[in-house]
């Protein structure tokens, strides 16, 4: 008997799916029919490389996937369905712009910008970098003070360039420890790769050498602490040194004077472009998935950037603002470009692809966050080497872990970076089997749904009412309402699967849980 | 990965290029290079995490003295005369015609994570590259683009991996281990997303099709690279879940006679499903086994350990003879050094032993290394290596060789570099013999 009404739901559940197929005559959840904001200055250059490839540009993006698009690219957070709410009943006309500015207020904001600067600044305690857990703590402590304080960029580049001290009192010295290798070539390839895009070993060997030299009196002591150690400025010589920029210029630089203050001088000056263009290209690709110059720190001549005349306009506009990292965020937020729907049928070619949003799995400290939010509870991280012992408490979110060594199966599994080299292409968003085996069939992903309070609340709450646990089921995982075929497709489920007690329900949730769209960003 | 793919198509088209080569060498009798003839078809490597006491299991000094010796002098005689070992691992004393004992490691280093990474990867730390483990390495050479055709994926770890430097390097997620979580000892060996406790497979398939049902994105993106992915992964789960590879992590279809035989405990089980790993074919296994890093109660910690480790290593290699398995794995046991032959007597360690990296032992069988000898020996007191030091390099590039992978070959990277699958002794500067020849 039981056997037969399992028959009859998989019988179900084709037919459903062949309505779902029809489904795409619903309205589309993902478009607007016009334009909610006006275009800006990021839009002309935009729309003209996509001329030139014959495509327009895409029809907007509605508002429910504006709202978890801009939350889960800030703030690395789903928006909670009040929020969403919130913002579909907003009838203002300048919403998306006020929801964009209410987000740099969050504390996440803060927690997800800092993780990627720690990503690039590769903040770990140990192997191959070894920053050790007390220093890491401070480095990790004084980003994210840079971030929430909203630290001007080139001032921001230019302590981490300069400081000298104690890795435990000064942290932005850090930088100079966290690097594989102490020779003034290895911290040079950081310094290049961090501020400027580059990947130093493409450079010839002089210019190599050139840019080496200005960080050739960083020097390192111990001290009677454990694990203390101070970068200074050796300035024990006594002839001045001759150094060359990277743009081909020359100077001497007094033996008494750091070269490391000459270097951070030319590299922030306002004229010089190449600074603020690796920032924005960056930043681009963070909130594109995909950067002007591509990969994004790998910019040389022969990998010119899609569009010359958007990279300089987002390098004035950063310089122009002083380098307040939000301004430029929030230039790119409030395009058109970024706003549009990713949802297409006609195939991008790489030289357009910065121009289009790009869909990605979530990040990996992202999508367990997600999932612990859901399952009640939040991840304990620990660890016990190297001493002293690492303790996070379980109320503390992944996306504001410090320590690029303190790791879990899932995080390992699902991509995060290393931290070994500060590359981009280290965090790898790319899925896996093993991904997907946890996702559909781990005891872990199965406690988190059925021990969810979240998914208690909503069944108890809807008492029996199956067409509001749908749509309260939606808007909490998927951030928007149901459409009528996905709508009647669960209620047939949940009324005919002829399971137990709960587990049709939870059954809806791993469903919705283990969707492409709830596991990418779109 | 996009920054690998196109170096990586160059160097595998370089790589086939060169294989090509070395047949038309080959049938010309030409002495050039070639990948070797592999002999050996999985690598066990039992990973003695922490750094294993030499002295105390396969290079027992009982005439050093309590200094050296504490409480453990004895040593046991072996089935090959003249080989003596540790007094706890009497089992292993029976099996010794099958391995072949390394007393002379050394890198000198003392650390975890440098020795570690040394003696998983064969490079030292540094530059900007971050190498992959041998275990990744395999799976590149033996892995989905060289034939293997299995779910199981060809690098596991059994069963949490390190995490102390990523497995996979520069090879990325491709070559990262499966680590199969839970516990093999466990009435039911959950490994993680594979077996999940209590949903039929009729369920299942249920909501695999309310999942599909409702996959409104995907259907309104078909052709997105991402969703693709997504798919594909969720079809390869989907055929390990409700296929017949869940059987294979069943080990009650096992005797529960040789089940005890190999210990019932984590460490006895995971070498059972380790031969379970290899009979499918998989080409490298990793058990992780921690606990060796005894500073402290060094010795109440070998009397409570070693006879397990005694029975799971000593019946696996026995199972493995039995089934003809032997000759075609390797087994590899080892951690990133040893411990420190003196015995630190003084507070806080009260008859510890530290890290141990100038002279320590490696223990290998099968797959093409003869059993039953003796490589290298260590002086009078374990502290120094008296004869033929043997490095990482010459290690690794012997068990590369036995399983076909030239140490020569150029391995992929996301420099597009030339960078070699391995480099030898002579080429890293360190004066050795050379690969172990002696016992191949």
């Amino acid at each position: 008997m039981k056997r037969n009404l399992l028959l009859i739901c998989i019988h179900v559940a084709a037919a459903a799916s062949l309505t779902g197929i029809a489904c795409a005559q619903d309205a589309s959840p993902y478009g607007a029919a016009g334009w909610p904001i006006p275009a800006n200055s990021v839009d002309a250059p935009v729309l003209a490389t996509l001329q030139t490839h014959n495509l327009a540009m895409r029809p907007p993006c509605s508002d429910e996937v504006f709202i978890r698009r801009v939350f889960i690219d800030l703030i690395g957070t789903l928006p909670q369905p009040h929020d969403v709410r919130a913002f579909l009943q907003d009838t203002s006309s300048d919403k998306r712009a006020a929801m964009i500015d209410s987000l740099f207020q969050r504390e996440e904001f803060v927690d997800y910008q800092t993780l990627k600067w720690c990503d690039l600044l590769r903040v770990k305690s140990e192997f191959p970098i070894k920053l050790w857990p007390n220093a890491v703590q401070a480095y990790h402590r004084w980003v994210r003070n840079c971030i929430r304080d909203n630290k001007p960029y080139d001032q921001f580049a230019r302590e981490l360039l300069t400081s000298s001290g104690s890795n435990f009192r000064v942290p932005p010295a850090n930088f100079y420890r966290a690097v594989q290798g102490r020779d003034p070539m290895a911290i040079a390839g950081a310094v290049a790769l961090t501020f400027m895009g580059v990947r130093l070993d493409g450079w010839p060997e002089q210019k190599q050498a050139e840019l080496a030299a200005f960080f050739s009196k960083v020097a390192y002591k111990g001290t009677r602490e454990w694990k203390e150690e101070i970068v200074y400025f050796d300035s024990s010589a006594t002839e001045p040194l001759k150094v060359t920029f990277p743009d081909g210029s020359t100077t001497a630089i007094p033996a008494q004077q750091d070269p490391r203050e000459v270097f951070a001088d030319w590299l922030t000056a306002p004229g010089n472009e190449w600074f603020a263009q690796a920032l924005a290209n960056r930043v681009w690709y963070w909130l594109m998935g995909h950067g002007i110059v591509h990969e994004p720190d790998d910019i040389r001549a022969d990998n010119p950037p899609a569009c010359p005349e958007l990279l300089t306009l987002l390098s004035k506009e950063l310089v122009g603002a002083k380098y307040d990292m939000r301004q430029l965020f929030r230039l790119i937020l409030n395009s058109r470009t970024y706003q549009q729907s990713s949802v297409a049928t006609e195939p991008v070619p790489d030289s357009a692809r910065f121009a289009c949003y790009t869909i990605r799995r979530l990040d990996a400290e992202v999508l367990i966050d997600a999932l612990c939010w859901i399952g009640g509870k939040g991840e304990e991280y620990s660890s016990p080497i190297p001493e002293p012992f690492t303790f996070t408490p379980s109320t503390q979110r992944t996306i504001a872990l410090a320590d690029g060594s303190i790791t879990s199966r899932f995080l390992e599994s699902f991509g995060r970076p290393t931290r070994d080299t500060g590359l981009a292409s280290e965090r790898s968003n790319t899925p896996s089997d093993a991904q997907r085996l946890y996702l559909i069939n781990s005891t872990d992903v199965r406690q988190k749904i059925e021990n969810s309070p979240q998914l208690r609340k909503l069944s108890d709450s809807a008492a029996g009412d199956r067409s509001r646990l749908v749509g309260d089921l939606y808007l909490l995982l998927l951030s928007r309402h149901p459409t009528p075929s996905e709508q009647s497709a669960a209620e047939e489920y949940l009324r005919s699967s002829g399971l137990q007690g709960r587990q049709a329900f939870t059954d809806l949730a791993w469903a919705l849980i283990n969707s492409k769209e709830f596991l990418c960003r779109h | 990965m996009p920054a690998l793919s196109p170096a990586g198509e160059t160097m595998d088209r370089k790589l086939t290029l060169s294989i090509a080569v070395s047949l038309v060498a080959i049938t010309f009798c030409s002495v050039v290079w070639a990948a070797p003839q592999a002999r050996a078809k999985s690598v066990i490597q039992i990973w003695m995490w922490g750094g294993p006491s030499q002295l105390d299991t396969f290079d027992p000094k009982p005439d050093a003295g309590y200094d050296y010796c504490g409480p453990l002098n004895k040593t046991v005689q072996t089935n090959v005369p003249g080989i003596e070992i540790g007094e706890l691992l009497p089992l292993l004393a029976q099996q010794a015609d099958k391995y072949s004992i390394i007393r002379s490691m050394t890198h000198g280093v003392n650390g975890h994570e440098t020795a570690a990474y040394m003696v998983q990867t064969g490079r030292m730390p540094g530059g900007s590259l971050v190498f992959p483990s041998v275990g990744a390495v395999v799976s590149l050479f033996k892995g989905y683009d060289h034939g293997y055709k299995s779910l199981i994926p060809p690098y596991i770890v059994l069963t949490q991996t390190q995490g102390r430097f990523s497995e996979a390097g520069f090879l990325g997620p491709k070559c990262k281990p499966f680590a199969t979580g839970g516990n093999p000892n466990a009435s039911r060996f959950e490994v993680e997303g594979i077996i999940a406790p209590g949903i039929s497979d009729d369920r299942q398939r249920a909501r695999r099709n309310l999942l599909h049902t409702l996959d409104t994105l995907g259907m309104a993106l078909p052709t997105e690279p991402v969703f693709e992915q997504l798919s594909t992964a969720e079809e390869n789960a989907y055929d390990l879940i409700l296929g017949e590879s869940s059987k294979l992590f069943d080990l009650s279809q096992e005797p529960a006679e040789l089940r005890d035989k190999y210990g019932r405990n984590t460490f006895g089980q995971s070498c059972l499903m380790a031969r379970r790993l290899v009979e499918v074919g998989v080409p490298y296994i990793t058990i992780n086994y921690g606990g060796w890093d005894t500073h402290k109660q060094h010795f109440q910690i070998m009397r409570r350990m070693l006879p397990e480790m005694d029975k799971g290593m000593a019946t696996l290699l026995q199972d493995l003879a039995d089934r003809g398995m032997l000759d075609t794995t390797i087994v590899w046991w080892g951690g990133e050094f040893g411990r420190g032959p003196r015995v630190d007597w003084e507070p806080p360690w009260n008859g510890g032993r530290n890290h141990y990296g100038q002279c320590f032992t490696h223990v290998v069988a099968g797959g093409g290394f003869q059993g039953g000898k003796v490589v290298g020996a260590s002086n009078a007191t374990g502290e120094q290596v008296a004869e033929r030091p043997v490095s990482v390099q010459d290690l690794i590039g012997s068990i590369y060789e036995l399983m076909g992978i030239d140490p020569d070959a150029p391995l992929p990277n996301p420099r597009g570099e030339h960078i070699k699958v391995l480099p030898s002794s002579e080429e890293m500067g360190i004066q050795t013999k050379g690969r172990l020849y002696e016992i191949m």
